[in-house]
């Protein structure tokens, strides 16, 4: 018997469930959000807040072209501007090497009908990134991405969930999950609620959702460190990448500069918890002051490291279960779903209401890897 | 307030913001400044409040200074050097440096 | 070997590493170093002491000694200079892994050196006190003063006031007033009720009866030297001159608002442990609920969860001076056990006199620990008192955020970059928990600290840029 009477049942309380849980709500479907700690724990409250399509894998673009117009006018859907500033993306050349397959990037995906990636020369970078090191010799735009602020972001989906009629329980985990008479029976740390529908938002926790109900997704899992440095006046307007080397370098509305791109911490899954490995830190600071050079007097104010799950081929999982009806799958965002989420929402929104969705979610399939491909 | 009766160790100069003010060896920038009466040694970058030297061991970073050029300097943990220069760091820190890091 | 090594090169490695150069670290070096192992004493400072020996040996130097207390610093400073081992002075520790390799910077270059054991003797800091106005400039701590009397020779002059509550805070007044000083007044504002739960602690506090009447002879110094001395005081707080400096301090005692032109406002509010590096190792901390502080869990001899890192002096629990000494020595005798460098019973030996000494050292503690429980008051501030002082977040930002949902420290760094700035929420992290504890209505056990992670100083992206990177950096584990 479904006491409360949900119709979905959204496991993890991030980015990624709050926006399902939120376009089910406005679709009037009765929805919970079940969360272990709190909302925006993991990587959805701590992330570099990219809003960017340049440089997706190509299956991901047409859903992150569309994610792209979602946060363009995000007050909209969520009440709140999440700190959005279109203030582009770059991706640096170091080399003429570099020049040459920032090139073939711009051809590929213009033969693909998409216009947002523009390969720019010195001057323009210059003109862009006055603050760039000098061996730069261009790069590729996507002027009107951006970047926001994810914790922001996080809470400004949970209102406008909560809005719209979703209930946001927190500091309850699940322990289990079952099917039995077109219902599904999870079973939390506060009972047992039942739904036609259950999401698996859970992160880098998924997998051991899904092997509740004998699926086997094989993810890994990674933990990306960020450094923040102290507050400078305002020097770099885009989000800054690089092209061989991992890089994302951005600077806050407050002034911080947020220091990225992917540098692993080493993480404890279970223990949920993340440390930062400092050989790879000085790494990322290399890249940044080596890029910056303005940056190497600046001094680091934190760091932090956000566990999240990790495909083979570092795209998501974002559709229904293989093996059990009724549920659905959205993870494994590899470090950068934040920009995905309103879209990735709004799809599975549709497939679990109607049944179809026409957002293109194809190439996410949950049964595309194998176990042999996981890193 | 704070006065210093008695010294016996040498006597330096130090500028702060060009000013030339005096110091005694051993003493941190900090310790000089209050010294000689300067207790305002930065404002913030949040609200451009003033602030000065509150716990003077290195815990508050409330006594940032721009020492010989290098920013975001806890005043308090910098020994003095005749011919030091001081500057107040006025909001958020300067992006360009002119020493040390600049070979 | 009789005098201090001059550290200019660093050794990349040492048998033991020991952070930090006050009571507790100074004895740890000298005992293990006198065992025979390589020791490397690390300290933020220019000169050896810690806070409570500051400049003791300039100031020895010079004849001021300033009180007996102050001058076993001397001894300890002595020992560890006859010990062999090597002090490395002006370095900020920002890295401790557990597996012993330590960071540091100095003079603006990054090194890692690795230990078989590192000892953390990171000492004290005094707990905030957030008024109204605390962040003016004028505005210090008491252990502020005391360092530009130590370090500098400069005594307060002008209307400089005391107010908080604490040994500290009377140890200073005395000094500063036998080196000439001037002082307005002394705003105590330890609660009127902390006597009476301090005598209840008295029997102990018999075995050190020489603390005891210390402590009065300093109350008495100060009535003889006539500076006003307010009891009961309330609501103190701190207002601005035309130039947004200290101007004015006001505050509510019997019964009665009272202001009073001030240049210089000092505060104390008792002292905590210094908990940077023992929450960034993540190792598990435990609610003092007399002390009103975390503390790091570790035994006996100062051991904790992380093997190769052990913990000695007020940084594991608020012990005074002369307990944190001996702890030192304790710490050091089980780091060479665990080096294989003395067999148990050579170590239980050592340790037996050590014990009780310490036990001695401690008996005041209870009674001290009543007398100078907090007042709430300054717990716990109200309204838009600032309780960040880097991000200038206010108590009434902190309740709203707590109204919101928010549970605990780490999710208001989020809602409203509360302890965000370069502090690194050293100041604000105690005051937090209790403000969110008080608003949530639960216990700050529950409520919880700051997740520290390192590096826990501001180094420069250059100094961390020159530190030795794998080949691989970017590859997944």
């Amino acid at each position: 018997m479904s006491a409360a009477g949900y119709d979905a049942i959204v496991i993890g309380g991030g980015l990624h469930g709050l926006s399902v849980a939120l376009h089910l709500a406005r679709r009037r479907k009765r929805v919970i959000v079940l969360e272990r700690r709190y909302a925006g724990r993991h990587s959805s409250g701590i992330n570099a807040g990219g809003v960017r399509r340049l440089g997706r894998d190509i299956r991901e673009i047409a859903l992150s072209v569309i994610a792209m117009e979602m946060w363009h006018s995000i007050e909209s859907l969520v009440g709140d501007d999440c700190g959005f500033v279109a203030g582009g993306q770059v991706k640096v050349a170091e080399s003429d090497a570099d020049m040459a397959k920032l090139a073939r990037r711009e051809a590929e995906v213009r033969a693909l009908g998409y216009d947002h990636e523009e390969l720019v020369d010195q001057a323009e970078l210059r003109r862009i990134v006055p603050a760039i090191a000098e061996h730069c010799v261009g790069a590729l735009v996507s002027r009107t991405d951006g970047a926001a602020d994810p914790y922001r972001t996080t809470t400004a989906f949970r209102r406008a969930a909560v809005a719209a009629g979703a209930e946001i329980r927190e500091d309850d985990g699940v322990t289990g999950l079952e099917r039995a008479n077109d219902l599904w029976q999870v079973t939390c740390a506060s009972g047992t609620i039942e739904a036609p529908a259950v999401v698996n938002c859970a992160g880098a926790w998924a997998t051991r959702i899904a092997a509740m109900v004998g699926e086997t997704i094989p993810c890994g899992v990674k933990a990306s460190m960020m450094i923040v440095t102290e507050r400078m006046p305002t020097f770099v307007e885009p989000t800054v990448g690089a092209t061989s080397r991992s890089l994302s370098f951005k600077q806050t509305a407050a002034g911080t500069v947020v220091i990225g791109g992917g540098h692993q911490g080493r993480c404890d899954v279970a223990a949920e918890r993340s440390v930062v490995d400092f050989g790879n830190l000085a790494h990322a600071a290399r890249i940044a002051t080596e890029l910056f050079p303005v940056m190497r007097g600046v001094r680091i104010v934190r760091t932090w490291c956000g566990i999240e799950a990790r495909t083979a081929d570092e795209i998501p999982f974002i559709g229904p279960s293989a093996v059990a009806p009724g549920l659905f799958h959205s993870f494994g965002y590899s470090g950068h779903g934040f920009q995905l989420a309103p879209a990735a929402g709004a799809a599975l929104a549709g497939l679990i209401a109607t049944g179809s969705t026409n957002l293109p979610i194809a190439p996410f399939g949950v049964t595309r890897t194998s176990a042999a491909a996981v890193r | 307030m704070f006065a210093r009766p008695h010294s016996d160790t040498p006597h330096l100069t130090i500028t702060v913001d060009g000013q030339p003010v005096g110091a005694r060896e051993g003493d941190s920038v900090a310790a000089a400044l209050l010294a000689a009466g300067v207790v305002a040694m930065r404002s913030t970058p949040v609200s451009q409040s003033k602030r000065g030297p509150y716990c003077m061991m290195g815990v508050c970073f409330d006594c940032l200074m721009i020492i010989d050029g290098v920013p975001s300097r806890q005043a308090c943990m910098v020994s003095v050097r005749d011919g030091m220069r001081i500057e107040r760091q006025r909001g958020p820190r300067p992006l360009e440096v002119d020493t040390e890091d600049s070979p | 070997m009789s005098a201090e090594r001059i550290a200019t090169d660093v050794p990349a490695r040492a048998d033991i590493v020991v952070i930090g150069g006050g009571p507790a670290g100074l004895a740890a070096a000298t005992e293990a170093a006198r065992r025979g192992a390589a020791v490397v004493l690390l300290d933020e400072q220019p000169a050896l002491g810690g806070q409570v020996y500051r400049a003791v040996e300039a100031n020895r130097a010079r004849g001021k000694t300033l009180d007996a207390d102050y001058a076993e610093g001397g001894r300890l400073v002595d020992a560890f200079r006859a010990s062999g081992a090597l002090a490395i002075h002006e370095a900020s520790v920002w890295l401790v892994e557990p597996d012993g390799t330590v960071g540091f910077s100095r003079a603006g270059a990054a090194t890692l050196m690795k230990a078989e054991r590192v000892i953390v003797a990171t000492g004290a800091v005094e707990r905030a006190m957030p008024i109204p106005g605390w962040t003016l400039p004028g505005v210090m701590t008491v252990g502020a003063a005391q360092i530009l009397l130590k370090t500098a020779g400069l005594v307060p002059q002008g209307r400089v006031w005391i107010a908080g509550s604490g040994p500290l805070l009377r140890l200073y007044a005395v000094q500063a007033l036998a080196a000439g000083g001037q002082l307005a007044g002394i705003i105590d504002t330890t609660p009127p009720g902390n006597r009476r739960a301090a005598l209840r602690h008295m029997g102990g506090a018999m075995g050190a009866l020489g603390e005891l009447r210390k402590g009065l002879a300093w109350t008495q110094a100060i009535r003889q030297a006539g500076v006003p001395w307010i009891t009961g005081a309330h609501d103190l707080r701190a207002e601005a001159d035309d130039d947004g400096a200290l101007g004015t301090i006001s505050f509510t005692a019997d019964g009665a608002r009272r202001s009073e032109p001030a240049d210089t406002l000092l505060l104390h509010n008792g002292v905590v442990p210094n908990v940077q590096i023992t929450r960034a190792l993540d190792i598990e901390h435990d609610w003092n609920q007399t002390q009103r502080a975390f503390r790091p869990r570790c035994d006996a001899w100062g051991s904790t969860s992380v093997p190769a890192v052990m913990i000695a002096g007020d940084g594991a629990g608020i012990v005074g001076a002369a307990a944190s000494a001996i702890a030192g020595r304790l710490a050091a005798l089980e780091s060479l056990r665990a080096l294989g460098r003395l067999d148990q019973a050579a170590r239980d030996d050592a340790a037996a006199p050590l014990r009780r000494a310490l036990a001695r050292a401690l008996a005041i503690r209870p009674f001290l620990d009543a007398l100078f429980a907090p007042s709430p008051e300054y717990l716990v501030p109200a309204g838009e008192t600032i309780v960040c002082r880097c991000e200038e977040v206010t108590a009434s930002a902190l309740r709203q955020a707590v109204s919101l949902g928010c549970l605990g420290p780490n999710q208001l760094k989020s809602f409203t970059r509360c302890g965000m700035g370069p502090c690194q929420g050293r100041i604000c992290g105690l005051t937090v928990a209790e403000v969110i504890a008080s608003a949530r209505g639960a216990s700050v056990a529950d409520v919880g600290y700051y997740r520290l992670r390192f590096p826990i100083k501001p180094l420069t992206l250059g100094e961390l840029a020159a530190v030795h990177a794998p080949a691989d950096p970017t590859a997944p584990r």
